[in-house]
């Protein structure tokens, strides 16, 4: 297999509502940084790949046609992804394999979500006769989890707020991050109102505009530049009405961590991995996912948050950018991941680097927690 | 500069979508049964799992739920939230409790309400029966069902909720 890594990562800047720019404009700002970085002309791209969630997010159907323009792919081809909100981790991997499998020499991959343009709590929510309509949100489906969670561990409720906490305070080192909260604290989350029993309104992501753009290329013509290696990824699936299935700890998410391990040659994640962006839309997935991940033992995520492992200069942290609690244009987010990640082991990541990053984990999951992406970069190819 | 004055860079413009929801035969056979006030969930005839709502089919197995499997309207709390954020165009008036559903003898869990009971009381592993719409009223839906109430039974141990295949 051909080696590949990211040369090139372009974000924009994250916001409610980006009415300075169309969402032509928009992936359009990403990309532009993107190649940029990657210091590449047009020619040396060889495909395009984008990603985002649902089309009635916007209400655009198939936005990857109108955009051909914006994201450099006519007379290119052109592949869309689409796997709810771990799209855009997909996405990268898809990119990624295009490159690995030597379809394709250099590939620009992009993914975006433009919120402001509608209301994605009613593209989620149309009425089905098999169930009834309760439209309570993307939080209203996830808290039973997270409430099963706390009871099966017996978790005290300051966790959530301290991943709230803790994400906001590296956001405010990160000047692309849409939530920017002077003076963030435990105290500031657990004083604001409950949407979702367990959650509260500061334990629960924004909705955002953005979009994130990443050069992958080839070994043979990564020249000088800066690399962030690909050394594992992967995707998993599973069925989200299927019986047996663990929605608190899905399967799904244990094989595809398993998997890019191997591949990484990683035996001991939590020893071996530097630093990590993990999707934590709401406070309590820390915990669930460093447990899910094979970080720890079951049970053990939240004493691991509880003793800030997961801060900044902690043994393992999670989130230096802020995360999606900070920043979420839903199907950029898991991308967003992935390209902080290799943000870090480029030792790019500026204010919000940690030191000697060397080996680093990008993670999406989407949908109804059945959709999972995940790689791992490295500043070396062995 | 007065507000009329102001350019304006953007502009909104609802869009109202109408869509035919087509069952299919699976779907078709239960949405048939909750019309008459009854719950049929589906077997897979491989792994013996019981879907209700049945989709059509086991994802552990993909195979098609061809066994008819009549069920109570009684079961338990898997898990629960209260709903405290208003959403727009939602009739429903917060605070609300959204519960996954687990009938007995049923292998998935659904989202209803619940309700006829003080939020604070509710609790994983409580009991609960459906709470139907007049007769009169029922229809294709899984909407019969207003929502769900506390009965009085001893509470599950939901660890044992968990399919194992026999
Ligand atoms: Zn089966």
């Amino acid at each position: 297999m051909i080696q590949a890594g990211v040369i090139g990562v372009g974000q924009t800047k994250y916001d409610a509502k980006r009415r300075d720019v169309s969402m032509a404009g928009l992936v359009r700002e990403a990309i532009d940084n993107a190649m940029l970085a990657a210091n590449l002309e047009w020619d040396a791209i060889d495909a395009v790949i984008l990603g985002k969630a649902p089309d009635m997010f916007e209400g655009v159907i198939m936005p990857e046609l109108y955009l051909a323009d914006a994201i450099g792919a006519v007379g290119k081809p052109v592949l869309r992804v689409h796997t709810a909100g771990s799209v855009g981790g997909s996405t990268a991997v898809i990119a990624a394999s295009h490159v690995c499998s030597g379809q394709f020499k250099t590939v620009l991959t992009v993914t975006f979500e433009k919120q402001s343009e509608s209301n994605a709590t009613w593209a989620l929510s149309p009425r089905y006769p098999y169930s009834p309509h309760i439209n309570a949100g993307a939080g209203g489906y996830f808290a039973p989890f997270i409430r099963e969670y706390i009871r099966r561990y017996e978790a005290p409720e300051h966790i959530g707020w301290k991943v709230a906490a803790k994400d906001r305070q590296n956001a405010l080192k990160n000047p692309l991050a849409h939530l920017h909260i002077p003076g963030i604290d435990e105290k500031m989350v657990s004083d604001t109102p409950m949407l979702w029993e367990p959650l509260r309104y500061l334990e629960s992501c924004p909705s955002s505009d953005g979009a994130c753009a990443m050069v992958i290329t080839a070994q043979d013509q990564v020249g000088s530049r800066n690399v962030a290696w690909i050394k594992g990824m992967a995707v998993r699936s599973e069925g989200t009405l299927s019986a047996g299935r663990d929605e608190v700890n899905p399967q799904a998410g244990i094989d595809c961590a398993k998997d890019i391990y191997n591949q990484a040659g990683i035996q001991n994640p939590f020893n071996e991995i530097d630093c990590a962006e993990i999707y934590v839309p709401f406070s309590w997935y820390e915990p669930m996912w460093l447990e899910n991940l094979g970080f720890c033992d079951l049970g053990e995520g939240w004493k691991l948050t509880d003793k800030d492992a997961t801060s900044i200069d902690g043994e393992l942290p999670f989130n230096m950018s802020g995360g999606v609690l900070s920043s979420n244009p839903i199907g950029a987010s898991g991308m967003i991941r992935f390209g902080e990640a290799a943000l870090q082991v480029m030792g790019l990541a500026e204010d919000h680097q940690v030191e000697d990053a060397k080996v680093a984990m990008g993670h999406a999951y989407g949908g109804a927690a059945q959709f999972f992406a995940m790689w791992i970069v490295s500043s070396s190819l062995d | 500069m007065s507000a009329e004055d102001t350019p304006k860079d953007y502009s909104e413009s609802p869009i109202n979508l109408e869509y035919f929801y087509t069952a299919g035969s699976a779907t078709t056979r239960f949405l048939n049964q909750v019309k008459e006030g009854n719950i049929v969930g589906q077997g897979c005839p491989k792994c013996k799992a019981v879907y209700v709502p049945p989709r059509g089919s086991c994802p552990r197995c993909g195979v098609a739920t061809d066994i008819e499997v009549p069920l109570t309207d009684k079961g338990c709390i898997e898990s629960f939230t209260v709903v405290h954020i208003p959403i727009p165009g939602n009739p429903i008036v917060p605070p609300y409790v959204c519960a996954m559903i687990r009938l007995d003898g049923a292998n998935i869990s659904f989202l209803h309400l619940i309700q006829d009971v003080d939020i604070e009381n509710i609790r994983i592993g409580m009991r609960i029966q459906a709470v139907w719409k007049p007769k009169e009223e029922w229809t294709h839906s899984l909407e019969n069902i207003k929502w769900f109430a506390p009965i009085d039974e001893p509470d599950v141990d939901v660890a044992t909720l968990r399919f194992q295949e026999s």
